[in-house]
């Protein structure tokens, strides 16, 4: 096995890495606890906080890559690595992956979707939908029983669900018990009557609702495709999954990688004035002033000239998809940092008239220090509003960049490309419905968490909302 | 005022050298003309004399900044700055790369874009307001609590999705209105409805929710508070008040996109085929037609300073304690 790094995956686990840090950091200062705690207490900002862990942790799965090695044949001396490059997630998925049929199927059919000529055993030739290679095999060729067979494994995931959501339960109580010296059942009521200070309550629901989904999934998806398959054959609820690891990158790498940029000439814009002010003021009206689309769609298309061009720098697609994807999150990231700069700007300009910047400059500290030290801890709750604002627009955005031709590599899975697709697919009569049905409902999950999420966040944080 | 205006368009000027110098960097350093030229005759197997042929006939064929074999003053006229980036400030927009004028098919697509984006943006602006000052009049009511919820799901849904649903919903399945298309004159009318609707409709849930927080903002001030202690009723001072108050951030907003409508929607038009320039732009895009793209990323960068400017035209009409030196 050989691991792959690639520059996505790099940045996402530093990313992830920055804001485990942050937690440590700020569960012990008051003036960070605090805020927090007023985000954690809302129970639909709770609730999307559930949801949104579920997606991370799936895109976080979906970051580890790596090239299996393959079967020696005859030179023992040299290592051999297979083409594909795979992740945790693709191996957890092992067999949805796999199984690859013709064409398209719709959700839980045991036949094509499409009549085709088959040869019978005794020579003859008849048209009809062919039998699945792989979705619902354990039945009889007619597909009877399959209703039946699909209520059995929904009713014991449903059991399974519960069970395990029950063992969360006490386990939960039995900490939190802990802690204020009741016993598990005490607690499990005062979860129940919302009594406790978090919304547990809330938060459990949710994960029981999530734990649904993946038992009902880990039973229903080993015999069928439960979301269909796309045009080449392959399981759609795969696709789906794969495409929520682009989104996330799309979403948080682009503020990561505009947020020095945005936070560094924004503050010293409005402290220093004069001359850098007029600089930096020129710099983002300008690039401002050319439209998002256009500004992106001419650098991806000089991208594409570069990458056509140097075919050698590139080992897979998936590395070269990989570029691609982090160049559209640069690109992406300079069309939008304007906003927070001239944020910034705004805000230190305020700043710098405050007493205490005053007194700072009046005891002769540094002008570096100052900016560190007194105008940077009060600005940030401006940056932390933004980049968690601008994530769900970042996700939607990702699906209209990949239709107009200049978003993510049309190899890489993402919501974008499916919809892509969809629009042909909704033209066919009759409709295939459920690409296009699925990118929707997890990227309608995802956008919608986060942006309630986001208000949950502005709220706490905004001084001017808090005072109401 | 008049001195402003001059001076702002003075202004305007160092930023379209900047746009222009950055679109020049993008389109003929980064990559040089020879590598576009292979990517339109196909990567492999170029010949040579292919690429100076196919660069010679688009007049990429010249010195990037500084032509040493001219005389005179053509050493700087004579090169590919100056012909295909400078010309832009007298908007003469020459020939695209499959040799169409440009300024010809914009000028032919500006009609259809307006088409759609004008009505989009007047209904648009009519239903958000109206949807805004419900939830406003009924605040921290339950209507009002639901109505923020709808809109944050309605902001959630991808335009995507809300025109392949809409068409197939529509125009597929009630059959109310041609899918796509576009036709001259009145014909046109039933083509603009469906996308028109679209428009309006995937833009409910952030327009919505915008205003309202401009009508909060306003009901919470003094004036208002004076007004219902003058006893007048709550729905006079909703739109007596609030609303002519809480107009002008909403006017000024919708001032700064006035220009920029010009350039169509790259989404409505392309799915509905309707030959504005949104749809030209997309099909430039994905003919790699580079002239194209370069002329509109500086059309655009134009019409975006003209409508900042217009913001701070329309703040002085609007609200007479502005006013411009």
């Amino acid at each position: 096995m050989m691991p792959v790094i690639l520059w996505t995956d790099a940045l996402i686990f530093l990313l992830a890495a920055v804001v485990i840090v942050f937690v440590i950091y700020a569960r012990s200062k008051p003036h960070l606890r605090a805020p927090w705690y007023r985000v954690f207490t809302g129970r639909i900002a709770a609730g999307s906080v559930v949801v949104l862990l579920a997606f991370v942790v799936t895109g976080l799965l979906d970051s580890v890559h790596f090239r299996l090695r393959l079967e020696n044949n005859g030179n023992h001396n040299a290592n051999h690595y297979s083409g594909e490059v795979l992740s945790i997630l693709d191996v957890l998925l092992g067999p949805i992956r796999t199984r690859v049929e013709k064409t398209y199927s719709a959700p839980f059919a045991t036949h094509l979707f499409a009549k085709e000529t088959i040869e019978l055993d005794d020579g003859t030739k008849v048209r009809d939908y062919p039998r699945l290679h792989y979705g619902g095999q354990h039945l009889p060729d007619s597909g009877e029983g399959k209703w039946q067979d699909i209520l059995q494994r929904s009713l014991l995931a449903i059991s399974e669900a519960l069970l395990a959501s029950a063992l969360i339960l006490y386990a939960t109580a039995a900490l939190l018990g802990r802690r204020t010296a009741r016993s598990a059942r005490e607690m499990v009521l005062a979860i129940w009557r919302r009594e406790t200070g978090l919304p547990w309550r809330t938060l459990l629901t949710i994960t029981t609702l999530l734990l649904l989904l993946f038992f009902l999934v880990l039973n229903l998806a080993s015999a069928f495709h439960v979301l269909g398959t796309d045009k080449v054959g392959q399981d759609v609820f795969y696709l789906t999954l794969k495409s929520i690891r682009t989104g996330l990158v799309i979403g948080t790498l682009t503020t990561l990688i505009m947020l020095p940029f945005a936070i560094f000439l924004g503050i010293v814009a409005g402290y220093a004035r004069g001359w850098i002010d007029d600089v930096v003021q020129y710099i983002y009206t300008t690039l401002n002033s050319i439209p998002g689309v256009l500004l992106i769609a001419a650098s991806i298309l000089m991208l594409q000239v570069y990458i056509g061009n140097h075919p050698e720098y590139f080992e897979t697609t998936v590395e070269r998809a990989d570029i691609r994807l982090l160049f559209l999150c640069i690109i992406l990231g300079i069309t939008s940092w304007t906003g927070l700069c001239r944020l910034l700007r705004g805000e230190s300009l305020k700043l710098r008239e405050a007493e205490y910047i005053q007194a700072a400059v009046s005891f002769g500290v540094a002008h570096g220090k100052i900016i560190t030290r007194h105008i940077l801890p009060n600005v940030m709750h401006v940056v932390l509003i933004t980049v968690v604002l601008d994530f769900s627009g970042l996700v939607l955005a990702e699906a209209v960049l990949s239709y107009v031709g200049v978003g993510v590599d049309p190899t890489m899975n993402s919501w974008g490309n499916m919809i892509n697709s969809a629009r042909l697919e909704m033209a066919r009569e009759p409709v295939v419905w459920w690409s296009l049905l699925s990118a929707f409902l997890f990227m309608f999950v995802l956008v919608l968490a986060a942006n309630l999420f986001a208000d949950a966040v502005r709220d706490a944080f905004d001084p001017r909302t808090r005072a109401r | 005022m008049f001195a402003y205006i001059v001076r702002r368009l003075l202004y305007a000027i160092p930023i379209l050298i900047g746009v222009n110098l950055l679109t020049f960097y993008l389109f003929f350093v980064v990559n040089s003309p020879d590598d576009m030229a292979r990517m339109h005759l196909g990567m492999k197997r170029v010949t040579p004399e292919a690429i100076e042929k196919w660069k010679a006939s688009h007049g990429y064929d010249k010195p990037l900044l500084l032509n040493s074999e001219a005389h005179a003053l053509d050493k700087l006229t004579d090169t590919i700055f100056f012909e295909k980036s400078l010309k832009l400030f007298v908007f003469d927009f020459g020939y695209s790369d499959d040799g169409r004028d440009i300024s010809y098919d914009i000028g032919q697509r500006m009609m259809p874009s307006l088409a759609i984006a004008i009505p989009s943006l007047l209904i648009g602006l009519m239903v958000n307001i109206t949807f805004a000052l419900l939830m406003a009049f009924f605040r921290g009511t339950y209507i009002d609590i639901s109505g923020v919820i709808l809109c944050v799901v309605l902001m959630s849904i991808s335009a995507m999705f809300y025109i392949i649903g809409g068409q197939y919903l529509l125009a597929k399945l009630l059959r109310l209105m041609p899918i796509s298309g576009f036709d001259s004159g009145l014909i046109a009318l039933k083509f603009i409805l469906l996308p028109v609707v679209i428009s309006v409709v995937s833009g409910i849930g952030s327009g919505a929710r915008w205003y309202r927080t401009f009508f909060l903002e306003e009901a919470g001030k003094d004036y208002v508070r004076t007004a219902r202690a003058k006893g007048l009723s709550e729905s006079l001072v909703l739109f007596r008040h609030i609303l002519r108050n809480a107009l002008i951030p909403i006017v000024t907003g919708v001032v700064v996109l006035l220009p920029l409508l010009f350039m169509g929607s790259l989404l409505l038009e392309s799915f509905f085929a309707i030959p504005g320039l949104g749809s030209y732009t997309i099909d430039a895009i994905n003919n790699q037609d580079f002239a194209i793209v370069r002329v509109m990323v500086f059309l655009g960068s134009v019409l975006y300073i003209i409508g900042l400017i217009l913001v701070d035209i329309s703040y002085t009409i609007v609200d007479p304690r502005v006013r411009l030196t």
